[in-house]
């Protein structure tokens, strides 16, 4: 029996004001729309991205981009 | 429950049984009709709500199958065992703003029978022991606010109310009725939607548990509570019970409020309105939130949460919108779509930008024409607003255009190649409110 | 010259430790503004000025840590640690020095919420880190008034500019309303 740690990341849009240092740090996973506010490509983060993720969500100047850590049991 | 011989009949009408064409129904007139609200204690005594064994209403409404009338379609019993369950003491919510413009329902219940829906407020407090209700209305409304508090006036010096009800005029504005923004008005805040988590049923007015309702919706439960749960079921789908109010609008010889059961086809709703003045080409059903359907594969389709979904439209707040021939729905879905993006918040960059440019393009492919890329602009416009915004203001609009590039495909293509029809000449059908009667502020 | 507790040396450490610390917090307010202003080209992306923005402020904390130290192991003023936070709390220069301390607050409260801003929320953090407006005018009266080095050419060159850029994107930063906060 394993923990399995998933992590997504989500936009919080109200907070969001379109910096767009999110994509220029994890440009993997999330790009910018035309108006500048970040779109992104699938929520999941894989393991290897992790560390800029974190990253990413710190550099956020508003606070607006999340991760949640979703655990659930395998055997 | 109330004595077999006052209980009105199984059929329709039951909401509207005792509304007059002019003037709220008094507290005197509405006993008469339905019988004193049944609530535990009307002596004018000290008001102890005590925390109420929550079991006995929520219990009949559950068996009633009672769903939200405000657009949701959320059933009504799970919401409230929700809000029993968060920890905190509840507050209810009464949401009578009725935003979208095609819908009458909600303002013709307040204003012609308020107690039906106060009565609605008191046992939905009672059942999940909140002591706090508002009923929130727009606060542009002066007649009706002044109507509402005589209603609630007469009812305090009876002690009907076991909880005071506190009548709250928010912002005039479309996205100010979303419950969210009505949360973050009645705490103060400015009247926009908020981020969530947290929902209003686990943290809403003053962080605690709120139990949001259509007013129809409480207006159901005020007649459940007197007369049950098998009377509610005797009209109406088992899967979608009880009766609702439809808005019939647009080229129909009666448009206006109409009491049905669930599961009316939408045929018969129009009948009932009158039936179509000029041959329908299509119909916009559920509002600014649901979506067109050619009116052909709408008639038989049955007024149901369930039904909509399955042809790919929504039953929304209950609106029928009937478009003639002779109209043009791009040019309408463009000038609803122009209103949708100047209300919005302002707080989400893809509802601020893309709603505004979706709008522009939409209006180019009407009025212009498309020059062969319009349809394609307008789909590729949709995903980046689609779900990117705190609410689902966005969402409504991008439902609309998408039912309206599959409802409408040969004027869409004819738009898009040939250039405008004639339809865009006429005055327009869906309803707009013209800039003066907005609000533009948020507090 | 040699390094000892009562010789000039500590003073000297102080001076420029101090001046470097100006230093630092005039790049970290022009860098600050220009993260709100969303500065961005070609080769420099956003994300590096708000790197350096936070690296500066804390490479400021780190020296104002030695200014406040080689102050109050110098024995040549007694001027006790609790002076670097407590205004009026030495009688040497005691208005100078107190200006010092305000700075050097406000300088902490910048950058703990800043450290913790994820737990405080971002409303909360934006209305605390308002007061880099404050903190740096402070901080260069501290500078001025304590007067070791007014007289020195090109300190006061060094001053000059530094006040000219940052009057200069203060003033930019209120006039263009900053619109990521005006809605």
């Amino acid at each position: 029996m394993g923990l399995d740690v998933r992590h997504r990341l989500r936009v919080n849009p109200i907070a969001c004001t379109g910096h767009g240092m999110c994509a220029e740090l994890l440009p993997e996973i999330i790009d910018l729309d035309p108006w500048g506010y970040p779109i992104l490509a699938s929520p999941e983060v894989p393991r290897h991205l992790l560390g800029h993720a974190r990253r990413a969500v710190a550099a956020c100047p508003t606070l607006a981009l999340l991760m949640d850590e979703i655990s659930s049991k395998h055997r | 429950m109330i004595s077999p011989s006052r209980m009105p009949g199984r059929r329709l009408p039951r909401l509207l049984a005792g509304i007059s064409s002019h003037r709220p129904a008094r507290l005197s007139e509405h006993e008469q009709r339905y019988g004193p609200v049944p609530l535990p204690s009307r002596a004018a005594g000290p008001r102890r709500p005590g925390r109420a064994r929550p079991g006995r209403l929520v219990d009949l409404v559950e068996r009633s199958g009672l769903t939200g009338r405000g657009g949701a379609g959320y059933p009504t019993a799970k919401k409230m065992r929700s809000v029993i369950a968060a920890p905190g003491r509840p507050v209810v919510v009464a949401n009578g703003c009725e935003g979208e413009p095609a819908s009458a329902k909600d303002r013709l219940l307040l204003a012609r029978l308020p107690h039906l829906v106060l009565d609605g407020i008191a046992l939905a407090a009672q059942a999940v022991a909140a002591d706090e209700a508002y009923l929130v209305v727009h606060g542009r409304q002066a007649d009706l606010l002044a109507s509402l508090e005589a209603a609630i006036t007469e009812r305090g010096t009876l002690g009907i109310d076991p909880v005071p009800i506190i009548l709250a005029g928010i912002p005039h504005r479309y996205v100010a009725s979303e419950q969210s923004a009505i949360v973050q008005y009645l705490n103060g805040g400015p009247g926009r939607p908020t981020f969530s988590p947290p929902r209003p049923h686990e943290r809403g007015v003053k962080g605690r548990p709120t139990l949001v309702q259509n007013v129809e919706t409480l207006a159901h439960l005020a007649l459940i509570a007197r007369y049950g749960d098998r009377w509610f079921r005797a009209v109406g789908l088992p899967s979608a019970p009880g009766s609702t109010l439809v808005t019939v609008s647009g080229a129909v010889a009666r448009p206006g409020v109409y009491e049905i059961e669930m599961g009316t086809p939408i045929g018969q709703v129009v009948m009932l309105a009158g039936g179509p003045t000029k041959r329908l080409h299509g119909l916009l059903v559920g509002g600014y939130f649901g979506g067109w359907l050619p009116a052909k594969v709408a008639w038989p389709v049955p007024m149901t949460h369930a039904g909509l979904r399955s042809v790919g439209g929504a039953m929304g707040a209950g609106m029928v919108i009937a478009l003639p021939g002779t109209a043009c729905p791009l040019a309408e879905t463009a000038r609803v779509v122009r209103y949708l993006a100047e209300e919005s918040a302002g707080q989400c960059g893809p509802c601020m930008f893309g709603l505004p440019a979706l709008a522009d393009v939409l209006t180019d492919l009407a009025y212009q024409g498309g020059r062969s890329r319009g349809v394609d602009q307008v789909g590729s416009l949709i995903p980046l607003i689609e779900q990117r915004g705190a609410c689902r203001h966005p969402d409504g609009a991008t439902q609309l255009v998408r039912s309206m590039l599959r409802a409408f495909p040969g004027d869409a293509d004819r738009h898009d190649q040939q250039g405008p029809c004639y339809g865009v000449r006429r005055p327009p059908l869906l309803p707009v409110p013209p800039a003066h009667e907005r609000g533009w502020g948020w507090t | 010259m040699s390094f000892s507790l009562n010789g000039p040396g500590l003073w000297y450490a102080t001076r420029a430790t101090g001046l470097v610390t100006l230093a630092l917090l005039t790049g970290s307010v022009l860098l600050g503004v220009l993260t709100a202003g969303r500065f961005a080209t070609e080769r420099w992306p956003r994300f590096l000025t708000v790197g350096l923005h936070r690296n500066l402020s804390l490479l400021a904390v780190a020296f104002l840590a030695l200014h406040v130290g080689t102050t109050v192991i110098d024995t040549y003023t007694s001027i006790p640690l609790a002076a670097a936070f407590i205004p009026f709390s030495s009688s040497y220069k005691t208005i100078w020095l107190s200006l010092g301390a305000v700075a050097c607050d406000l300088l902490l409260a910048l950058v703990i919420t800043s450290l913790v801003r994820n737990r405080l929320g971002h409303r909360t953090w934006r209305r605390v880190h308002w007061i880099a407006y404050a903190c740096w005018p402070v901080a260069l009266g501290h500078g001025l008034g304590i007067g070791t080095d007014r007289s020195t050419i090109w300190v006061f060159a060094a001053t000059i500019c530094c006040v000219a850029m940052v009057a200069a994107a203060a003033t930019w930063r209120f006039v263009t309303g900053a619109r990521a906060g005006a809605r």
